[in-house]
């Protein structure tokens, strides 16, 4: 959980306006947990006061190698896209409660919309021995990434795009209700932006199957402290926020009440 | 380094060093001792505390603005009892001076939660009345002399512990607000609280916020904080606490040389977790490389 300094090993473009970068933390590779995020402060820019939360994309525990990617939607994440070989960032982390698999889980399915696509590769990854199957849903073929990867380890992998130029046309949501009417699996983990993970919730109502989201939420201090990326959580009559920083940003799909949420930039 | 004097006193409690962790910005303490050893801060006034628990505002509660943060986290709390049963017993373990930052929607609430914090173990109380992200009370007492009096004079019957009266900056006039909390028979002062600002999204239309509005915080706020505290410190007698955007040693001096006896630190614990560790290092390096041997020597030492 711990503030370093750490090395970018390669940072580079894989797909519109995406980019991955890959750091050297011995901490993090150990100690990360799919769903976790790195806090990282952006440099360069003084005025950029809070730090940027960013999925953990998957690690390399041989060699200490993180991998994160991330989407350009402003100032800070247009610096890291600028950053090079050998420079360092300052970075919070291992952050967050990350997916779990409960006891038991044999098969599961994951989904993942957008730049929600990264932190679902790290699942795959960690946890390959399971009966896997994938669903990537992209804004058209430009936008999407890790294709392959997720191909290493999953019995299947279904593709969507809003315009049709990879995969079926439609919302991944749609593969995915279809998909779980003929074939269901133990556990279903997610994350993606706001309108797939409200699709996701209508959908899950239909059926029996415990699922996860990761959320997205504004940060402050990234553990705990300042009380600012908070989201709704509990029944409809008896709720709380909770902290999405330590609390999250992992739940349980139908413990969370996103009514009164709009949607994120990526 | 270890014979530097940084001890304050601010009404009769005592300081090992004058940084505080800013009400809101630091939780209860305890969700940061995993990350700085919390024996060597001055002290902590804990997160905004109300009779009942409160869920605080929608989200999102935060906005980034140039160099400065927007807030309207509305005093999320699980409430005065909670905090005394439940968070203060592990607290007291550590060696740091613990500040209680009070909410109420009314004169009763404030007295009422002061009575109960009596008995408490804590040092000072901190009446907070300038939170602008509540519908009720808050910054709408804090803006008014007359309230700012009252309601000082009829919390202070009820204290035990020292009373500090925190101040928020949306007025015309801040050392009027500041005397007449000192006539109301507060012990100490502190200044500021947030400014409150707006941010709007224009793909959406909508204010960025949950609430609409929320309190401006960090650098961006920095100078008016400065020259609010130096204005105080002229007409008031009783101590200042001082806060608003100090990010390093350096400015801890400013506020510290305009007048204040101590200072917080809010949105810098929000950019990392040992943010006041490394303020309270540069401070101690300003002081030997400018052969300052006792901090004292800083408070009220702006040369005009
Ligand atoms: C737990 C978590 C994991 C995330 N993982 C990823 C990831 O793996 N890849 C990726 O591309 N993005 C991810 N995001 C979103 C990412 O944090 C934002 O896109 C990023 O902070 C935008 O910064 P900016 O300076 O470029 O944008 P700006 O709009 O200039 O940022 C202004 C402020 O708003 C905040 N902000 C803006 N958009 C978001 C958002 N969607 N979520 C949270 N804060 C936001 C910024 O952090 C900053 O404080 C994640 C967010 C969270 C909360
Ligand atoms: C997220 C956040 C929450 C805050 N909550 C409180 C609060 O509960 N009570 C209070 O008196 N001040 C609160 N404040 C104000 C701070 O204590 C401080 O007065 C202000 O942020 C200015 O200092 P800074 O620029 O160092 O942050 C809060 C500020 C922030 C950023
Ligand atoms: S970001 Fe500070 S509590 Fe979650």
């Amino acid at each position: 959980m711990y503030r370093h300094s750490v090395e970018i090993i390669e940072n580079k473009k894989i797909a519109s306006n995406i980019y991955k970068m890959t750091i050297i933390s011995n901490h993090v590779a150990q100690t990360a947990n799919p769903g976790q995020f790195i806090h990282i402060k952006i440099p360069y820019d003084e005025s950029l006061l809070l730090r940027r939360p960013i999925s953990i994309n998957g690690v390399n525990r041989d060699q200490n190698l993180v991998d994160i990617v991330y989407q350009v939607v402003g100032k800070g994440t247009k610096i890291l896209s600028h950053l090079v070989t050998g420079e360092k960032l300052d970075i919070l982390g291992p952050l967050g409660r990350g997916f779990w698999i409960p006891k038991g889980t044999k098969k599961i399915y994951i989904v993942g919309g957008g730049c929600g696509v990264a932190p679902i590769r790290f699942i795959g990854e960690r946890w390959n021995h399971l009966d896997i199957t994938s669903f990537l849903g992209f804004r058209g073929q430009s936008w999407a990434y890790q294709i392959d990867e997720f191909e290493k380890f999953s019995i299947k992998v279904f593709l969507s795009s809003d315009d049709g130029s990879i995969g079926f046309k439609g919302p991944i949501i749609s593969l995915l209700d279809k998909q779980l009417s003929i074939d269901k699996p133990d556990l279903i983990m997610a994350c993606g932006p706001i309108h797939m993970i409200k699709a996701l919730q209508k959908t899950l109502i239909k059926y029996d199957i415990p699922c996860q989201i990761s959320l997205e939420e504004r940060m402050g201090c990234g553990i705990g402290g300042c009380l600012v990326c908070t989201c709704a959580i509990g029944s409809k009559n008896n709720w709380n926020y909770k902290k999405v920083c330590t609390h999250g940003p992992v739940f349980w799909s139908e413990e969370v009440i996103l009514d009164g949420e709009f949607e994120t930039k990526c | 380094m270890e014979n530097l004097k940084l001890n304050v006193n601010v009404a009769g409690v005592h300081f090992k060093n004058p940084l505080i962790a800013a009400s809101g910005t630091f939780g209860f303490g305890l969700e940061y001792k995993d990350y700085i050893d919390l024996n060597q801060l001055g002290g902590i006034s804990v997160t905004g505390l109300t009779l009942e628990p409160r869920k605080g505002n929608p989200p999102p509660r935060i906005v980034e603005t140039p160099s400065g943060i927007l807030n309207s986290v509305g005093l999320q709390n699980p409430g005065v009892e909670y905090f005394i049963e439940s968070v203060l017993p592990e607290l007291k373990q550590y060696n740091t001076i613990i500040i209680a930052n009070i909410n109420g929607n009314s004169l009763d609430e404030y007295c009422h939660m002061a009575s109960r914090l009596q008995q408490a173990d804590i040092h000072m109380l901190e009446l907070n009345l300038s939170c602008p992200n509540v519908k009720q009370g808050g910054v709408s007492f804090g803006t008014d002399p007359k309230m700012v009096y009252s309601i000082t004079k009829a919390v202070k019957k009820h204290s035990y512990q020292p009373l500090v009266v925190k101040l928020t900056p949306n007025v015309t006039d801040i050392t009027e607000i500041a005397l007449a909390a000192q006539q109301g028979g507060a012990d100490a002062i502190s200044l500021v609280n947030t400014f409150l600002g707006m941010a709007i999204d224009v793909k959406t239309r909508r204010p960025v916020l949950g609430n609409i509005t929320g309190g401006l915080s960090g650098p961006a706020i920095k100078p008016i904080a400065l020259r609010m505290v130096w204005q105080v410190s002229k007409v008031v007698d009783i101590p200042i606490i001082g806060m608003g955007g100090i990010m390093t040693g350096q400015e801890v001096v400013e506020f510290l040389l305009a007048g204040a006896t101590a200072v917080s630190v809010g949105t810098a614990n929000l950019v990392s977790p040992n943010s006041m560790i490394e303020i309270l290092n540069e401070l101690k390096n300003y002081m030997v490389n400018n052969k300052i041997f006792d901090i004292h020597e800083l408070i009220g030492g702006l040369i005009v």
